[in-house]
């Protein structure tokens, strides 16, 4: 115990540990729909294609994280958008989004005078480096998102459930998909500062995957992935500081392994239940 | 009586193969009708149409005499059991219920006590009270079937279209469901899709045979012959003598 107090006295890790915590609430809430609704992969798409708007943003001098959320909500429009008109080309879609993405991305970095940046740190993540800036920004974005999942509620969890039916009950299933697309790409900004945009879609999938192996109901697999990613994040930052590894990678071996655990303890409650 | 659907030659395609052509089908009000043909004969395309979730190449459709777009709020929809494979879906039958009440109320935030009180009642009415707080995963296929229906009543429909609601049901649970429909078409119309012209039979008024183009039978003059015409090869007729 005295280890992690310790490790918490430092400014810099507790701006860490606020960090993963903000993170988590947008990725509890985010990554229920994108478990249920099974767009993880679309998820990947848009957190790839987010270094096109980081390089972008770099080159002209410009903060890397707007960038960041400029190009994850024109990538979430856009595979949305695209993926409603041509819905039998999803995967050549996010394969392209993904890669085309990325590779703008680079060639932006290259041509930057004083080429030094750390692209280790937007690939991978860095949270020990986030600032107060960043962390209001992180908040702003989370307080978004929770008052967007409130007031629509309904609307998203009928879509995820059945859109032949939504749709016979007058919702715009197209504006509510659209719509959390883009919170999908919101929260992939939320998630860059911690694991950065590589490594994100695990954190966005895991701890919800590893939710739903216990509840029934949405908002208690919401509620039960904040709390998971929140347990994740911290204690892959704590581990990771001592030995000095990079603590994104660790966060993302840890969320692995737990969602590895919870399959098991689950299959191992269904066992026990019936004996 | 005013008609509830009407449907005058009605053609459609998805591709080049004609999947409906001139459809002429009008649907008075209060009755149970039944709609059967071969697999692909376009049962499923008629309902989408009469749901608005397509539009005919050509011909007209009305339902309770407007645009079936803006009929949609009237009817109770019960998908296809088979093509409604969200079993790992996690929500409960109450909060699947409720959704029948989507696009009456205000749009944002929580259903009101009205809405919960009308899917109370739709719940009821099936006879799930007792399963009403578990998880739709740990239900039987007949309890689902159930659910759904009463998700269609929650919407306090006028017309309930229910497409196949039996395949993949057992034949005990399958009479139960169809008794529920008979009580239910006392003050509502009622068109189900059905693959099982012989067991249909013996609930509704009307029979509609379709394969590409659509022949009505009165129940009672359903016979051998007429199956053999509409599947184009001789089949047994199935008899069931129900109690009514």
């Amino acid at each position: 115990m005295n280890y992690i107090t310790e490790i918490f006295s430092y400014g810099f890790m507790q701006y860490a540990l606020l960090g993963c915590l903000l993170a988590s609430i947008g990725c509890g809430i985010i990554g229920t729909y994108v478990v249920v609704k099974r767009i993880g992969f679309m998820a990947g798409g848009i957190a790839h294609s987010v270094l096109a708007g980081m390089g972008i943003a770099y080159f002209m001098g410009a903060s890397p994280l707007v960038g960041a959320m400029i190009s994850a909500l024109v990538a979430g429009v856009l595979i949305g958008w695209i993926n409603l008109h041509w819905r039998q080309h999803e995967d050549i879609l996010i394969a392209a989004f993904w890669s085309v993405g990325m590779a703008i991305g680079i060639i932006f970095i290259s041509r930057t005078e004083g080429y030094n940046i750390d692209l280790l740190s937007y690939l991978f993540g860095n949270i020990l480096l986030v600032t107060t800036h960043d962390l209001y920004l992180m908040l702003i974005l989370d307080i978004f998102i929770v008052i967007l999942v409130m007031l629509f509620y309904r609307q998203f969890l009928a879509t995820a459930f059945d859109e032949e039916f939504s749709r016979l009950r007058g919702i715009n299933v197209e504006f509510y998909y659209i719509l959390l697309l883009c919170m999908v790409a919101l929260t992939v900004v939320l998630l860059i500062q911690v694991v950065g945009l590589i490594l994100v879609l695990a954190l966005l999938i895991l701890p919800a995957a590893s939710a739903s192996q216990f509840v029934s109901s949405i908002k208690r697999m919401m509620l039960l992935s904040v709390i998971f990613s929140a347990l994740i994040t911290t204690a892959g930052l704590v581990i990771s500081y001592e030995p000095d590894i990079p603590s994104g990678s660790m966060i993302i071996i840890l969320a692995g392994i737990f969602y590895i655990l919870s399959i098991i303890i689950q299959g191992a409650i269904k066992k026990f239940g019936k004996n | 009586m005013k008609n509830i659907i009407e449907i005058e030659n009605v053609s459609f395609a998805y591709t080049r193969a004609p999947v409906l052509r001139n459809v002429t089908l009008i649907v008075p009000a209060g009755e149970f009708l039944g709609i059967v043909g071969p697999n692909a004969g376009g049962k499923s395309t008629l309902i989408k149409l009469i749901l608005g979730l397509l539009q005919p190449d050509s011909g007209t459709i009305r339902v309770l005499e407007k645009d079936p777009v803006q009929a949609r709020p009237h009817i109770g929809y019960v998908p296809q059991y088979p093509t409604f494979s969200r079993r790992d879906f996690p929500i409960n039958v109450v909060d699947t219920v409720l959704m029948g009440r989507l696009g009456f109320s205000n749009h944002l935030g929580g259903y009101s006590k009205a809405d919960r009180e009308i899917a109370n009642e739709a719940i009821l009415a099936v006879e799930i009270s007792d399963i009403a707080k578990r998880p739709i995963g740990a239900l039987s296929g007949g309890q689902l079937q159930r659910v759904l229906i009463a998700r269609a009543l929650a919407c306090k429909p006028e017309i309930l279209i229910l497409d196949e609601p039996t395949a993949n049901i057992d034949m005990r649970v399958e009479e139960d469901i169809f008794g529920l429909l008979k009580q239910y078409n006392k003050h509502m119309t009622i068109m189900v899709v059905s693959h099982d012209i012989g067991f249909i039979s013996g609930y509704v008024d009307r029979v509609a045979c379709l394969n590409q183009t659509l022949v009505c039978h009165a129940t009672d003059a359903i016979s051998g012959k007429t199956i053999e015409e509409l599947y184009g090869a001789p089949v047994r007729m199935i008899h069931h003598s129900h109690p009514h």
